[in-house]
């Protein structure tokens, strides 16, 4: 497991990451959500190794990132943002490389090799040098040095950033894959909500080096005001006032020339079947009604935002 | 230490995936005979040895030399792999010694080329062959100052022509500190000891002892313990500077 105790880390006058603390536990996929700056790489780089924290400290699978990091390394798998390889290597050397530098050698690094290219589908471009490879394969290059020693920890910083739609699907195929069933923790940074709702089990949000909200994404869907919220598509507008006299009815925002009506609920009100009673009385040209989940995005913002005011 | 194997050995085969060692070992062989045989007067001197070789060594380092370690961290810093190489379970010492001794070997390696020359001298005279060996031990451990110092500039900076600029002066500032250049700023009103100091640490005095066949424990010393404080130096700035 990793533990995280008051992290703090300064760049000159500026706090990147501010009193940090969370537990995660084996078997989490772990979201950590935050807008630009918040302190997601900071965090990630100080649980590497990378950066020396100024304050606090932490703990990966039981060995303190201050003074075992060399062991500490040898539980974790780390796609740094931007997915840096040797650019002059080949793919397969660079693969090896990684294997030997884990303390791997002979038939146990060919085998470890080849089960991380079948994962990330590299098969094709094993002898392509990394620098001409496209962003795709050259960050399925990364993951695949990451998850090579079957890491207890794996820690991706914005796995998915600057990937193509198919590519991205891949990728969070590939993260679902590796998570799923075993006892391992995942760390994602991203910015990328729906990433949150696909792929992990809980979600941080941080801004400023500070914890904001930590959850499972439905927990956080739920702090949305558009949680259990009815969305009405209609043929043509009607008259929709006198819903808001209906019980658990907060508030009605109205688009596309009232002709898609949104019904906000009361904090814990379900009103799905109250509205759905009503339209059918009034015999509403409803082409489409539906309840929301609540909107991680909106979410997201007014966390994010309300902290910077 | 157990990493240090395959950190020089990805080093040392990463010169030789670009041009880049190639076009060294081109430059560092034809340079070295422009010097040896039109500045240095090879044949003029009449003399079967190599010191007009080995007298335009430091000179040619304090270039060449720059140039291969330029790149050991600026261009991991600029590229960002010294994030991936430093996340992985390497030592400091293992990295920085790595590097180091991979560009030291392969200078050695475009050092050896020169063979020819020995093969000349021999069949021209008959020069002092352990002589010349001692040269060549000099001439390699001379590089490996340079190349220590730097790799400390390398690693205080992304960019690798200021990387190349400051080693360059710093390697100088070692050449000259026996000359009157140097010396002068400092006997007005230095004492005597600290002018001695400064005039041991020069490059020059030391190598034309060694270069001349001459090995003394104290010349073997004073680049082993140079190189070795460069390297300190060098895992020091790594540490404090590695996230800018």
């Amino acid at each position: 497991m990793i533990k995280i105790n008051s992290l703090t880390k300064r760049f000159g006058a500026h706090v990147a990451v501010d009193n940090l603390s969370f537990d995660v536990q084996p078997g989490e996929v772990l979201g950590f959500l935050g807008p630009n700056g918040a302190g997601k790489s900071t965090t990630m780089k100080m649980l590497t190794g990378f950066l020396t924290p100024d304050g606090g400290s932490a703990s990966v699978c039981g060995f303190n990132i201050q003074t075992q990091i060399l062991q500490a390394q040898q539980q974790m798998g780390y796609l740094p943002e931007g997915a840096p390889c040797y650019g002059d290597m080949r793919v397969k050397g660079f693969l090896e490389f990684i294997a030997s530098v884990r303390g791997f050698s002979g038939a146990e690094k060919q085998r470890l090799v080849a089960r991380a290219v079948e994962q990330v589908e590299l098969q094709g471009v094993l002898n392509q040098s990394i620098e001409t490879l496209s962003k795709g394969f050259k960050r399925r290059v990364g993951l695949a040095q990451a998850i090579l020693h079957d890491p207890k920890v794996l820690i991706l910083d914005e796995p998915t950033d600057g990937l193509d739609p198919n590519q991205k699907h891949q990728v969070r195929n590939l993260i679902q894959q590796l998570a799923g069933g075993s006892n391992k923790i995942v760390i994602i940074s991203t910015h990328i909500l729906e990433e949150v709702s696909a792929v992990c089990t809980r979600a941080v949000v941080i801004a400023h080096g500070r914890l904001l909200a930590d959850g499972t994404p439905d927990e956080l869907e739920a702090r949305s005001r558009y949680h259990q919220a009815v969305t009405v598509a209609l043929e043509q507008p009607v008259d929709h006032a006198p819903l808001l006299a209906l019980p658990g009815v907060l508030d009605i925002e109205s688009q596309r020339e009232g002709r898609l009506l949104t019904v906000l609920a009361q904090p814990d009100a379900v009103i799905f079947p109250v509205i759905g009673q009503y339209a059918r009385e009034h015999q509403w040209p409803v082409k489409e009604l539906s309840v929301e989940r609540g909107r991680l995005d909106e979410v997201f913002r007014r966390l994010t935002t309300e902290e910077a005011a | 230490m157990k990493n240090l194997g395959v950190i020089f050995k990805r080093e040392l085969a990463s010169y030789f995936a670009t041009p880049l060692a190639y076009i060294f070992i081109v430059i560092f062989l034809v340079l070295s005979a422009v010097f040896t045989f039109y500045l240095g007067g090879f044949y003029e001197g009449g003399q079967a040895d190599l010191n007009a070789f080995f007298n335009f060594h430091p000179w040619l380092y304090l270039f060449l030399v720059p140039a291969v370690a330029m790149r050991l961290w600026a261009e991991e810093r600029k590229s960002g792999t010294i994030e991936l190489l430093m996340t992985l379970p390497v030592s400091r010492s293992d990295m920085v010694l790595g590097k180091f001794l991979a560009a030291w070997v392969f200078i050695g390696i475009a050092l050896l080329l020169t063979f020819p020359i020995i093969v000349t001298v021999n069949y021209l005279g008959s020069p002092d062959n352990g002589a010349i060996f001692t040269g060549y031990l000099g001439s390699w451990l001379l590089a490996g100052g340079y190349l220590a110092i730097g790799s400390c500039m390398s690693a205080l900076t992304k960019n690798q022509v200021i990387a190349f600029i400051v080693s360059v002066v710093a390697c100088f500032v070692f050449i000259v500190s026996g000359f009157p250049l140097v010396l002068d700023l400092f006997s007005s009103w230095a004492p005597q000891w600290l002018l001695d100091a400064i005039a041991s640490l020069s490059f020059l005095i030391r190598f034309d002892a060694i270069s001349k066949g001459v090995l003394d424990l104290r010349d073997l010393l004073y680049f082993i313990s140079l190189m070795a404080v460069w390297l300190f130096a060098t895992a020091i700035v790594i540490d404090l500077k590695k996230a800018d």
